[in-house]
């Protein structure tokens, strides 16, 4: 398929496919560091995790209307105050699931997914009685648009650029909270030894509840972000569930390096598979590679060593 | 074309005085229009209504003055997004042809069942409105998975159904009429035209990997390289749900086609719009051709981002003939002004119209008269223009290339200068 083409196009068809797996590799990271946070850390397998992203979808939205009623002159810079809300949204109300729902069912792992799924049906339906069945379109200040053409050929995309910044400072705002401060030791004491954990003061619900609302928070935020390259609609949150769990489970669950270094993987298989066969095609490959080496690795990539 | 504008010439000034007196009645009752309007008109218009045991002689929920109609969508699930419009069109026919006296001296009665965007449950439905409701005709489904569903169902119990998507055809059924426009249709008019208007000569082909993007990708491949003697550089499919297209978009670039053909369907079709974009291609450049894209689509996807993309299907709200306008402003008074109209919810529109003038051909609302009578059914005040019934029963109908404007509706480009012929079973497309 390389015939006919100079030396410079192809290297700046490689160049562009590189970056195109780059900014795969960071959505990847986006949408499945919430999800790892709370499967990780609580043993909760949040089957709500898309809709949670949607919500910070519709936040995104519902921000941008506001601006584009009350202060059209800000409206460039409204993407970053949506982002804080869509954080705020989602952390809320995972926070408010936690204490109503989540909390009663952690002895019990089966009924969590089962509750977390019925969870996600209710989101859908909410969002499709307050938003409408219809997706909604969110607009993006200008500046976000378009390409950055590096020479005559190699184009970057501004957008990917965003989600590739984005989750470069949420993965280290995450590792700076999860390991150098105070509260991320508790989280990762109440996960080692939740008994003892107690025992010596920490309060265990407390932690938790704010775990579980940091991952909805973060599948807030890439759920916003995701409105510069998806849909917005009551079911939108589906098309990345499968992908987020394959992440995560692929990675290891119990710990956030595997979950980085799977999406790295599955995301360069993915997009250079993508590029010399059809869509369908290296999704089917990706999928079967991942189930081959889960077969020989059941526990993932990296797993954390735990004393149960 | 001439002939088919004289027609509508003649129809208009009668149709606008009905039209105007329905837009009062419904601006009277919005409750009455959004339940199904009865009750509300005198019954002497009704006075010269044949007799039940005439019309009805298999057993179908018809009375003296009431008939039975299902209408069959997903009003839940993910295909909810697509098919509300439907429901709203249908409910807008069948109310308008109530204000105008009904059918056969009958007021439509209908009963909604919800799909589901389940495919079994459709089926089940369909049964429940032909076996427990006895309906005379059920308009619905929208994804060619849930026509195959009820189609056996449809044959079993001989009901009478019209489906509004436009389709891959392969399929012809005495018990179902296409009110959309199925395959060749759609594709062979608006490829001929962007390789005489825009001097394509090499097409890359796109889909959502399913039946109706495989096969129409097929169609148009056939006609590219059998018939126009041109090149397809390309042909990708994704998983529905797809949403990372970057990959796709690089090939794209590497091979340069004049043509990308795209039938990309769903929450797909929002991420490879945004991801053109953001990756520098312009459209008002780059020549995209796309059948999968109606003003509904548009909604999500967001104007700004498919500015100049074409399309090629048979209806756009923005189409400027009397039938349209009254049409139009009829949908919004009924449902609000924000409401947008795609080529489906056209196509749903027609689906009550041509039972009412079919029931009436037949003089007899029984299934097997009404799908022999069916052929040569015409309707003159079809938004879109005028359509007919073939034999097929597929539609004859116009195809037309739009080019997307920013705010979300179409700039009519081109239209066919007649009827195309439904051709379901094409020779040489296979």
């Amino acid at each position: 398929m390389f015939m006919g083409y100079s030396l410079g196009e192809l290297g700046s068809i490689f160049a562009m496919q590189a970056f195109a797996g780059l900014i795969l590799f960071s959505v990847f990271v986006l949408m499945s560091l919430g999800l790892a946070i709370i499967f990780g850390q609580m043993g909760v397998i949040n089957m709500a995790h898309g809709e949670f992203m949607i919500l910070g979808a519709y936040m995104t939205y519902l921000t941008s209307q506001a601006f584009h009623a009350f202060a059209p002159g800000l409206y460039g810079i409204y993407f970053f105050v949506a982002m804080a809300v869509a954080f705020c949204a989602s952390g809320a109300l995972g926070m408010l699931v936690e204490w109503s729902m989540i909390r009663f069912l952690y002895k019990r792992p089966l009924d969590t997914l089962l509750a977390t799924w019925g969870l996600s049906l209710i989101m859908q339906q909410a969002f499709r009685s307050i938003f409408g069945a219809r997706e909604v379109g969110v607009e993006l200040p200008d500046w976000m648009m378009g390409s950055l053409p590096i020479t005559d050929t190699i184009e970057v995309q501004i957008n990917g650029l965003f989600v590739m910044g984005l989750t470069t400072l949420i993965a280290i705002a995450v590792y700076l909270l999860m390991f150098r401060s105070r509260w991320g030791l508790q989280v990762r004491a109440v996960v080692l030894n939740r008994p003892m954990a107690g025992a010596v003061g920490i309060d265990t619900e407390r932690v938790d509840r704010f775990t579980f609302g940091l991952g909805c928070g973060i599948a807030g935020i890439a759920g916003s972000a995701f409105t510069m390259i998806g849909s917005t609609g009551p079911t939108a949150g589906q098309l990345y569930i499968v992908d987020t769990f394959l992440v995560v489970v692929f990675g290891g669950a119990a710990s956030l390096a595997g979950t980085i270094a799977s999406a790295f993987t599955i995301s360069q298989a993915q997009s250079t598979m993508e590029f010399f066969m059809s869509g369908s095609m290296a999704k089917v490959l990706t999928l079967l590679v991942v189930v081959c080496i889960l077969m020989v690795r059941p526990e993932g990539l990296f797993v954390l060593k735990v004393r149960r | 074309m001439s002939s088919d504008d004289k027609r509508l010439g003649q129809g208009l000034s009668q149709m606008n005085l009905g039209r105007r007196q329905i837009l009062k009645g419904l601006a009277a009752m919005p409750v009455a229009s959004a339940f199904g309007a009865s009750a509300f008109f005198p019954s002497s218009a009704f006075a010269q209504a044949p007799a039940t045991s005439a019309i009805n002689t298999t057993g179908l929920s018809v009375t003296d003055t009431e008939v039975t109609v299902g209408i069959l969508h997903s009003v839940t699930g993910t295909m909810a997004i697509s098919e509300t419009g439907s429901v709203q069109a249908e409910k807008l026919a069948i109310d308008q042809i109530n204000a105008a006296g009904g059918v056969l001296g009958r007021k439509i009665k209908y009963v909604q069942e919800d799909g589901a965007s389940d495919w079994p449950t459709f089926a089940e439905k369909a049964k429940k409105l032909l076996v427990q409701d006895k309906c005379a005709s059920v308009f619905g489904c929208w994804t060619s998975a849930s026509r195959k569903a009820v189609l056996p169902v449809f044959e079993q119990y001989n009901g009478m159904l019209y489906y509004p998507t436009f389709y891959e055809g392969l399929e012809q059924s005495k018990n179902v009429i296409y009110t959309g426009q199925e395959a060749t249709q759609q594709i062979i008019a608006g490829l001929n035209w962007v390789v005489q208007n825009r001097g394509a000569q090499s097409f890359y082909l796109l889909g959502s990997d399913y039946i109706w993007p495989r096969t129409s990708n097929k169609i148009a491949r056939k006609h590219i390289e059998n018939f126009l003697k041109l090149q397809v550089v390309g042909e990708e499919y994704f998983p529905l749900g797809h949403t990372q297209f970057n990959s796709a978009i690089n090939k794209i670039k590497l091979k340069k086609p004049d043509v990308i053909y795209a039938i990309i369907v769903g929450g797909s079709n929002v991420a490879f719009y945004k991801q053109l974009k953001a990756a520098g291609i312009d459209l008002s450049k780059q020549t995209l051709l796309t059948i999968s894209v109606t003003e509904d689509e548009i909604l999500g996807i967001g104007g700004e981002n498919i500015a100049g993309a074409l399309a090629c299907m048979k209806y756009f709200q923005s189409l400027d003939n009397p039938n349209n306008k009254a049409f139009v402003e009829a949908f919004k008074t009924a449902y609000g002004p924000n409401m947008v109209i795609g080529d489906v919810t056209q196509a749903a529109y027609l689906g009550p119209w041509l039972w009412k003038l079919t029931v009436e051909k037949a003089g007899s609302f029984d299934i097997d008269k009404v799908a022999a009578a069916s052929p040569g059914v015409a309707f003159d005040k079809a938004p879109e223009g005028y359509v007919r019934i073939h034999e097929n029963h597929h539609l004859w109908s116009k195809t037309r290339v739009g080019k997307a404007r920013p705010d979300g509706q179409f700039d009519v480009l081109y239209e066919t200068a007649e009827l195309v012929e439904p051709d379901p079973f094409p020779k040489g497309y296979q």
